[in-house]
């Protein structure tokens, strides 16, 4: 099964409505509670990554019967230091961002912290892809 | 304890979201960023926060917490009250601040989660 969302940079409006729909699937198709949360924490930490960084993007998802895979491609500007935006409480959102409460420099690290697998390739003025895995703990739990 | 239980207790208005007041309070939070309200509250907690816009109401749907209580009589947008219609999710208002709005609640019982 594929969903794909296309989202919008600086659409604070419909921020969160990707995650959100990715969650009510899962569980329809029977994904268990956490394994279902932590799809959705790493899909909105990526959602909410174009949101407030990019241009525009793509969060497409596939689901297995072994396997959750989330994929964020976005147009934009890129991160020129993935170490550095790896740390905790690193970011580059601007003032206004913040003050929502976003930008706290915990979307990657959450993202990786929540996911089996973990991959992120950025090109400086073009753009980020993020590729992550979810491992589903029993197999044949979809039909 | 049930979300309706609180009202009282921590003097706030319902703005939005009556359809889910028995909502079981299981534990608490407060926080005002929200990727750390992603990565940390839980299912079924009621979280305590400054923000009012309507993205709290997405954190509040993915996490499934059971209310939230804005803080510090800080207005809430009309955009989250109708999200918080929308996906049952009760939107409490109070003029106090968030540390008397905690102290309150956990005196009531409701605790903060210690383990990881």
């Amino acid at each position: 099964m594929r969903l794909e969302c296309k989202v919008t940079g600086g659409d604070f409006q419909a921020a969160g409505e990707a995650a959100a729909k990715l969650k009510r699937t899962l569980r329809q198709v029977g994904i268990d509670a956490e394994t279902a949360r932590r799809a959705a924490i790493v899909a909105y930490e990526a959602e909410m990554n174009i949101v407030i960084h990019a241009f525009r993007g793509v969060l497409s998802v596939d689901i297995s019967p072994e396997r959750i895979e989330i994929v964020a491609d976005d147009e934009g500007p890129g991160i020129p230091d993935i170490p550095l935006a790896m740390q905790e409480g690193y970011s580059t959102a601007p003032e206004h961002i913040r003050e929502m409460g976003f930008g706290a420099g915990l979307g990657l690290p959450n993202m990786k912290r929540y996911s089996d697998e973990f991959h992120i390739e950025s090109t400086v003025g073009r753009g980020t892809n993020v590729r992550m895995v979810i491992n589903l703990p029993s197999k044949g739990s979809l039909t | 304890m049930k979300v309706r239980d609180v009202l009282d207790m921590v003097e706030c208005t319902v703005e939005a979201g009556t359809s889910g007041l028995d909502n079981e309070v299981k534990c608490g939070y407060a926080s005002d960023l929200l990727s750390d309200v992603m990565a940390h509250a839980r299912d079924g907690d009621i979280w305590v926060t400054v923000q009012a816009h309507e993205n709290i109401i997405a954190v509040a749907t993915l996490v499934g917490l059971a209310a939230i209580v804005v803080a510090g009589g800080v207005e809430c947008q009309p955009e989250a009250a109708r999200r918080a219609d929308e996906e049952g999710i009760p939107l409490l208002r109070t003029r106090l601040p968030a540390f008397e709005v905690v102290g309150r609640l956990y005196a009531a019982g409701v605790r903060g989660r210690t383990g990881s």
